[in-house]
């Protein structure tokens, strides 16, 4: 599936919780179940993404072509909020991760309910995630 | 007996509703909110008093300036300061902390000299010091915790050399709400002939601060703590220091005579104000002051110190919660953490019901690091928080627990 795609799967899924807030957060922690590990080895300082209150893992990949996250943090909203973000940009070309808008988060009303400390912290995982692929490009 | 809610209808930000559930701030210790008077004083100066200080023969200028002085006098009478002229007008208590260290950097301090700090300092009485020792081999000797996060006191005099020149310590903890029996650390360094800088951040908002019982020689706080506004605090020096502290800024407005070759510098407070002042902030503080007067800054300590120990008995009920720094003697915080799980989460569910906490390491990483943990999720309560906001927030505690398992 393409980035686009994915984003379309994601926010019809949230369309279903409209504005009950407690779903969509349960709807994320359930997702962060599902959040591709980190190699426990590789959960070293310098994957570390900086600019986020919990500690947060990524490591990228470059295998066939495609980019491939895993991830871990140590806090379970973060964990899916990051899934989210490996559901969408993972297994897709360098060039498509770095030209990827993420618009898809305002309209899933998540950015409403994060305070600019943890959009800063979305937005260091997005930036983490975007710097990473264009390494690979 | 104070009428609670004639007390919150002064605080309009009070009425906001977030994710329409009620707002409660539980975050005073990061700011307070500010009652009705203190606005309106920031705003009434602008529309009939604005004008710059201590320079102009005219009215607005003489008015204002009388302001800012009478300001300069209720401020100082809070803290029982006869001479208010040993009371600076400062940015806030990490600025005047900074003209402090800068100060006596000059002179007072040598190079591989010694200061002591406690454990619990926040980074804006840690980093100035680090600053200086960094840049002249000197040495910071920290107070350490007992297991139950109280002072060691016992061990400080066993930090003392014949290096060390200063203690630097905090009133109140900002993270775990305990008090610094500051009289003990007072007797040791009198002992010593050491002087002395009590932050007073967090103390200041929360309970009597008596300067002329307190022989120090440095005292700081904020005033956007203490329900004033932000971008002031203060920085009280004794006479001797008020004398001796060389400044470390300078420009217009606190001198006597300039020439290129020499300047006199003004007596008094003044010569650490150059330039032009928060004014209008100087006047909310003041005001601020008025406010905390009215209600009795005991009574308001009296209160506080209910709201926590309800607060710590309805956490003391949850097995998962744990408690730092528990004690029936502290000034309006708590810190805790959920068994398992990280603060940040229980942080993010709270602010959906509209519940204001503070969640992380509360700029004291080395408290954290002395505790062994990355952070904890904060509760720090003032005069408008109720018990039936402390009842809603164990509830929706209890219900963001269920969540995240």
């Amino acid at each position: 599936m393409t980035i686009k795609e994915i984003e379309k799967e994601i926010i019809e899924e949230f369309e279903i919780f409209g504005d009950d807030w407690e779903s969509k957060y349960e709807h994320i922690i359930d997702l962060g179940k599902s959040l591709p590990l980190i190699n426990l080895n590789l959960k070293t300082n310098d994957r570390i993404i900086k600019g986020c209150q919990s500690n947060v893992w990524l490591n990228t990949d470059l295998i066939n072509d495609k980019i491939l996250y895993t991830a871990d943090s140590d806090a379970i909203i973060t964990k899916g909020m990051i899934a989210l973000m490996v559901r969408v940009l993972s297994n897709q070309k360098a060039e498509d991760i770095v030209k990827a808008d993420m618009d898809f988060i305002n309209q899933i009303g998540l950015k409403e309910h994060l305070s600019p400390t943890r959009a800063n912290g979305l937005l260091s995982m997005i930036n983490e995630m975007k710097k990473e692929a264009l390494k690979r490009i | 007996m104070m009428d609670l809610i004639k007390i919150r209808e002064q605080f309009p930000i009070l009425n906001q509703k977030i994710n329409n559930c009620d707002l409660i701030y539980f975050d005073n210790a990061a700011t307070s909110q500010k009652p009705i008077s203190v606005i309106e004083s920031i705003s009434d100066f602008y529309k009939k008093s604005n004008s710059n200080i201590h320079r102009g023969v005219h009215s607005l200028s003489r008015s204002a300036s009388e302001q800012f002085e009478l300001a300069r006098k209720t401020v100082a009478n809070y803290f029982n300061i006869d001479n208010e002229q040993q009371l600076i007008f400062t940015a806030g208590c990490t600025d005047s902390i900074n003209i402090v260290a800068q100060g006596l950097a000059k002179f007072h301090l040598q190079k591989e000299d010694e200061i002591i700090l406690s454990t619990y300092e926040h980074h804006s009485n840690i980093l100035p010091w680090q600053l200086w020792a960094k840049e002249n081999k000197g040495v910071l000797k920290i107070i350490p915790l007992l297991a139950n996060q109280n002072l060691d006191y016992d061990s400080i005099e066993k930090l003392i050399t014949h290096k060390t020149k200063l203690i630097a310590i905090t009133h109140v903890s900002n993270t775990l709400g305990l008090i610094t029996d500051i009289e003990r650390i007072i007797s040791i360094a009198k002992k010593h002939q050491l002087p002395i800088l009590l932050d007073g951040a967090q103390s200041a908002p929360h309970m009597p601060v008596d300067l002329k019982k307190l022989d120090l020689d440095f005292f700081v706080c904020s005033a956007h703590k203490l329900y004033g506004p932000t971008g002031v605090g203060l920085l009280y020096l004794s006479q001797k220091w008020l004398d001796k502290l060389p400044v470390s800024k300078t420009g217009g407005g606190i001198i006597k005579s300039v020439s290129f070759e020499n300047t006199e510098y003004a007596d008094g407070a003044l010569r650490f104000e150059p330039g032009t002042p928060n004014i209008s902030g100087v006047i909310g503080f003041s005001n601020a002051i008025k406010f905390i007067n009215n209600i009795g800054i005991t009574t308001i300590f009296e209160f506080e110190k209910k709201l926590v120990q309800y607060a710590q008995k309805k956490l003391r009920e949850m097995p998962e919660i744990i408690m730092y720094g528990e004690s029936d003697e502290k000034a309006g915080v708590i810190s805790f953490n959920v068994k398992n799980h990280h603060p940040f989460d229980i942080g993010t569910l709270l602010d959906n019901y509209g519940i204001a906490v503070r969640t992380g390491h509360h700029c004291t990483q080395p408290l954290m690091q002395d505790l062994k943990i990355q952070g904890t999720v904060r509760i720090s309560f003032a005069i408008y928080n109720t018990i039936e906001e402390i009842n809603y927030f164990i509830e929706k505690l209890k219900k963001v627990i269920k969540m995240l398992e």
